[in-house]
């Protein structure tokens, strides 16, 4: 990607260094508004992952479903923390191994989903909207659609 | 909406500590979760400077806009507010295409300069435009051909099939983003 559009740039004879340094500049306009969101929704989502808030939560819903606890976690997870999900991914095929069901199942769950919350802060937070409307709501939609359909196929799959 | 949820997780998570009697932690948590962004911005700052570099150039010679010509066929019905081959169009596809591929980290800051350019088109700055909505609904149920991140895991822990999973997620992902699609439409009538 890096290669085509340097090549591109080059043959319409623009000045790549200056267009380069230019763009990055940018980068510290962008951060100043990107640091504050970030460490604002670090803050609310450690908080609630170390309290043992979410560990509770999530074993209201075992005794209802078949799936392990870590799977749960992971689908509850993913939407507000990619590094705390990516942590339980490492877990499940720690304790599953790598090729089993219970962890194939995760990995198609963490491949469908994105970190939502985090998405929705920052790309909003970054421009200053203060009423984000449905964006919340349909994201989460979206990524629900998505759970339910990877888990659906990796039963008929490799169930 | 974020600002709602952003308290009751703070407060939901504190009081649940203090009744668990966790609050040590939690003092703890809170001071380093200042620490811990930090970090997390410096993982990704350098990616996003290294990459609005990448794209100014993309940018400046006329390329983006080109992509933009070719992809506004696709993405105008999605987007009936943004007028034909605007530029906002070519950073959305950029994004898009990164999504794709599973580079979160690229995909960042295409998507930061779409919701910026955006900006630009909304009428009311406070409030988020329909074109936002849907275009923040698409980058969270992505589409995505290969999950990079997930592969290079899956290939560290020496799976036999690291890639089995992929098909899976095409499929998951595609039918998760004609969901969001379908609801965005109905619920950009209601309004």
């Amino acid at each position: 990607m890096v290669f085509i559009i340097v090549i591109y740039g080059l043959l319409k004879k623009i000045d790549l260094y200056e267009a380069f340094v230019e763009g990055s500049k940018e980068a510290f306009k962008m951060g100043f508004t990107i640091f504050p969101n970030l460490l604002a929704m670090i803050l609310s989502v450690n908080v609630l992952i170390n309290s043992g808030f979410l560990k509770w939560f999530v074993s209201l819903f075992i005794s209802n479903l078949k799936l392990p606890i870590e799977l749960i976690s992971l689908i509850v997870t993913k939407p507000i923390s990619g590094s705390a999900s990516l942590a339980l991914l490492n877990t499940i095929y720690n304790k599953y191994g790598v090729d089993s069901f219970f962890s194939l199942l995760a990995s198609a769950i963490q491949g469908c989903t994105d970190t939502t919350f985090y998405v929705i802060a920052l790309y909003y937070g970054s421009i200053g909207i203060k009423k984000t409307r449905y964006a919340l709501a349909t994201s989460l939609f979206g990524d629900f659609v998505g759970i339910l359909t990877s888990i659906i196929l990796c039963y008929m799959l490799f169930g | 909406m974020v600002n709602k949820l952003w308290t009751y997780f703070l407060l939901l998570g504190i009081v649940y500590g203090l009744i668990t009697g966790h609050s040590l932690n939690i003092n703890e948590t809170i001071l380093n979760s200042a620490k811990d962004s930090l970090e997390v911005f410096i993982q990704i700052f350098p990616v996003i400077a290294l990459w609005l570099g990448i794209m100014n150039i993309a940018t400046l010679s006329g390329l983006l806009d080109k992509l933009a010509k070719v992809l506004s066929k696709v993405l105008h019905p999605l987007f009936p507010e943004v007028p034909k081959n605007h530029r906002c169009l070519g950073y959305m596809s950029s994004n898009i295409i990164a999504n794709m591929f599973g580079l979160g980290s690229a995909a960042t800051p295409f998507g930061l300069k779409a919701m910026s350019s955006l900006q630009e088109l909304n009428e009311n700055k406070k409030v988020a435009s329909r074109s936002m909505l849907t275009f923040t609904m698409i980058n969270t149920s992505a589409i995505t051909i290969i999950p990079t991140t997930l592969i290079a895991l899956r290939m560290m822990y020496k799976s036999l099939d690291p890639t089995k999973t992929v098909l899976v997620t095409l499929i998951s992902t595609v039918v998760a983003t004609i969901a969001c699609i379908i609801l965005d439409k109905i619920l950009a009538r209601r309004s």
